[in-house]
């Protein structure tokens, strides 16, 4: 140590220290590489996750079968098969035999071969999951799969489906267009009350107390819990205006409110990065200031405005808390006509599936999950071109 | 110009909706809640440790709550606040510029995951995890851990906190970086003495946001938390937060004058002011830092 110590003895300005600090130094920032670490390797887990929980459920187990199409069939759907297979083919699917008929009406008197949809627990026992066959029907599958009339193949039904309480039935179709009906009302109201919000704050208000109280409210707004977004829509929309339940004009009404902050914040940033000089230009050569708004301003920040708008959409796209509290988790089969109607949306739908008892359920909900998450990514990459196709330095 | 007027008033009118929105969730709120207050006291809400609904004699003391969402919230933030703030300081004081730009979309993406999907990933992958974790040291958890919603919720408020500190840590000037170097102080001493005591307003303001944001969320909860009022101290044990309960009160079958369902509202209020105390600070704050560094980006 003595020795080390004498290398500097000459050199006044050695501290020793310094080689300390500098290991400091270095441990700090290993910390906050570390911690930046943890936030991507949880992300790549969360994602591998849901993956390998969801990738099955795009499959399913089909069994091929005779299936008589016949009065006493259509009757009783029961008899349509052969009372052996009547514990591995799905319920659901054999109660859909008077609807082919109907469809397809020369099925009538015919005994055909048909590749049924399977109950869900030979689905789980072909994919190696937890499941629940009595050992005659588990014997039947290994047998059938040895002649190749057991099969997995795409989910279709995943996609065509509502909701189900049969889970091999259950798709995600009425949850879809719940949220697309949903989110047309939420974009109707949001967005032109917020672009106008922004063009008024941004082009024409004063500097007054007025305009400060709502600059207040929307940084407020942005940050109230969403949760009490969904107990102002059930006691004004549903209790006060009477307007119908689990619908998607209450459920749009509501998160148009949530989403308003988020477009006002960025159409005010998109009209304010339009330099002034325009403005200047449009009043130089006589033009009000409505028409240099709307025909100069306007044009100019509104891809910045749309950007915005997708991002809050997006948003809109996953909440789910409010939409609960108004009931948007009723069980809803067949998707909704119009907007009054019941209806859910796909994280309720999500939701409802997360709580069900099934096996089967927990595929479909990380399948639903892997469904959600890739409209999501795509919008949000879809405002991030925009913001890149449009960006103008001026 | 009577098209003119009439386009400007207008446009005011749509401005007043913000207002409108956050007095209606007010009022709607706060009559709910003068209704259930007159059904039931006040000070038991506040001060009772028993809640109790759906019995017979049924009692609504908030107390356990309250407890139980602070637990939670405080979990989530021992793990949102390092890892955000580390997250920042790297991407704005050491990563190059090419680095962060591929950095920062990582953690957009994790702001936008659905909490749905959070609360999914919280019930059925770290619930059982912790639950094995702590079988391995020999302790007790159940499914419906505090630990387990906690921890996902943390990494919900990851972002939160990680892109407002980003934004404050990079307006802190350079000259202040250069003087300090220049003075022969590290790196690691420069961002620990100067850096972070100048950026310290704004991170308070992103942290009482996080804070915010934990006491308010509800689908981790509603899907990972329990539904068992439980004064405890033991994260491992279940225990209910106020949007658990405001869920519970709101989607079962009973009348909507009947102190249960009201009770929704009182908590709703709890809520609504605690959160709206929370943000005004934090405002005030970025406010603070805003004056003192003349930014106006934030």
């Amino acid at each position: 140590m003595i020795k080390r110590n004498n290398k500097h003895i000459d050199n006044p300005f050695y501290d020793p220290t310094l080689n300390g600090r500098h290991r400091k130094s270095k441990r700090f920032k290993a910390f906050t590489a570390t911690s930046l670490i943890f936030s991507i390797a949880f992300l790549i887990f969360f994602l591998y996750d849901m993956i390998s929980k969801g990738t099955p459920a795009f499959e399913q187990a089909y069994i091929k079968v005779d299936v008589t199409y016949n009065e006493e069939s259509i009757e009783n759907s029961r008899t349509a098969i052969s009372s052996e297979y009547l514990g591995v083919v799905s319920r659901a699917w054999l109660r859909e035999i008077p609807r082919h008929v109907e469809q397809n009406p020369s099925l009538m008197g015919q005994t055909i071969s048909v590749w049924a949809l399977a109950d869900d627990q030979v689905d789980q026992y072909l994919k190696g999951h937890y499941y629940k066959l009595k050992r005659k029907d588990r014997a039947l599958i290994d047998d059938l799969k040895a002649y190749g009339n057991v099969e997995l193949k795409f989910n279709k039904i995943f996609f065509t489906n509502g909701d189900s309480k049969i889970p091999e039935f259950a798709g995600l179709n009425s949850a879809v267009i719940g949220s697309i009906l949903t989110l047309i009302i939420t974009m109707l109201f949001a967005f032109p009350i917020g672009v106008m919000t922004a063009i008024y704050l941004e082009e024409f208000a004063d500097d007054n107390k007025f305009t400060q109280t709502i600059e207040v409210n929307i940084n407020n707004l942005a940050a109230i819990p969403s949760i009490l977004f969904g107990l102002l829509g059930l006691a004004i929309f549903i209790n006060l205006f009477g307007l119908p339940r689990s619908s998607p004009l209450v459920g749009g009404l509501t998160l148009a409110l949530m989403t308003l902050p988020i477009i006002i914040v960025s159409s005010r940033a998109a009209l304010r990065a339009v330099p002034d000089s325009i403005r200047q230009a449009g009043y130089g050569l006589g033009l009000t200031k409505i028409e240099v708004t709307r025909d100069h301003v306007l044009p100019l920040a509104f891809p910045g405005i749309l950007t915005g708008s997708i991002i809050g959409l997006a948003q809109a796209m996953g909440e789910t808390a409010p939409l609960i509290i108004i009931g948007m988790i009723a069980f809803i089969p067949d998707a909704p006509s119009s907007v009054f109607h019941a209806a859910t949306v796909m994280p309720a739908q999500l939701f409802t599936w997360s709580g069900m008892p099934e096996r089967m359920y927990v595929e479909k909900t990380a399948a639903g999950i892997m469904v959600l998450l890739t409209i999501l990514i795509s919008l949000n990459s879809f405002a991030i071109y925009l913001r890149k196709k449009y960006e103008v330095k001026w | 110009m009577l098209k003119e007027r009439v386009i400007k008033i207008a446009l005011i009118l749509a401005s007043t909706i913000s207002i409108l929105t956050t007095f209606g969730i007010l009022f709607s709120i706060l009559f709910e809640a003068i209704s259930f207050f007159q059904l039931r006291s006040f000070w038991y809400f506040l001060t009772g440790t028993t809640w109790s609904p759906g019995v017979i004699g049924s009692q609504f003391g908030a107390v356990p709550i309250f407890a139980g969402t602070l637990m939670i919230t405080f979990i989530a933030m021992a793990v949102a606040l390092p890892v955000g703030l580390g997250s920042a300081i790297y991407m704005s004081e050491y990563a190059t510029g090419r680095t962060r730009d591929y950095l920062k979309p990582v953690l957009e993406i994790l702001a936008g995951i659905p909490t749905v999907v959070y609360g999914f990933f919280a019930a059925i992958t770290v619930a059982p995890f912790v639950v094995k974790a702590a079988d391995f040291f020999g302790l007790e958890a159940t499914f419906n851990s505090a630990l387990a919603s906690g921890i996902v919720m943390g990494i919900m408020i990851i972002p939160v906190i990680s892109s407002l500190s980003d934004d404050v840590i990079r307006a802190v000037p350079d000259s202040q970086r250069k003087a300090s170097l220049g003075l022969g102080m590290t790196q690691g001493e420069t961002i620990k003495n100067i850096v972070l005591p100048s950026a310290l307003p704004g991170i308070i303001s992103a942290t009482l946001l996080g804070f915010s944001k934990a006491i308010g969320e509800t689908m981790i909860v509603v899907m990972a938390a329990g539904l068992r009022p439980n004064l405890s101290f033991n994260p491992l044990e279940d225990m209910t937060t106020v949007t658990v309960r405001i869920v519970d009160a709101l989607v079962g079958d009973q009348a909507f004058n009947s102190p249960e369902t009201l009770s929704a509202f009182a908590l709703g209020l709890a809520l609504f002011v605690v959160t709206l105390f929370l943000n005004i600070i934090s405002l005030m704050m970025i406010r603070k830092f805003k004056e003192k560094y003349k930014v106006n980006t934030l």
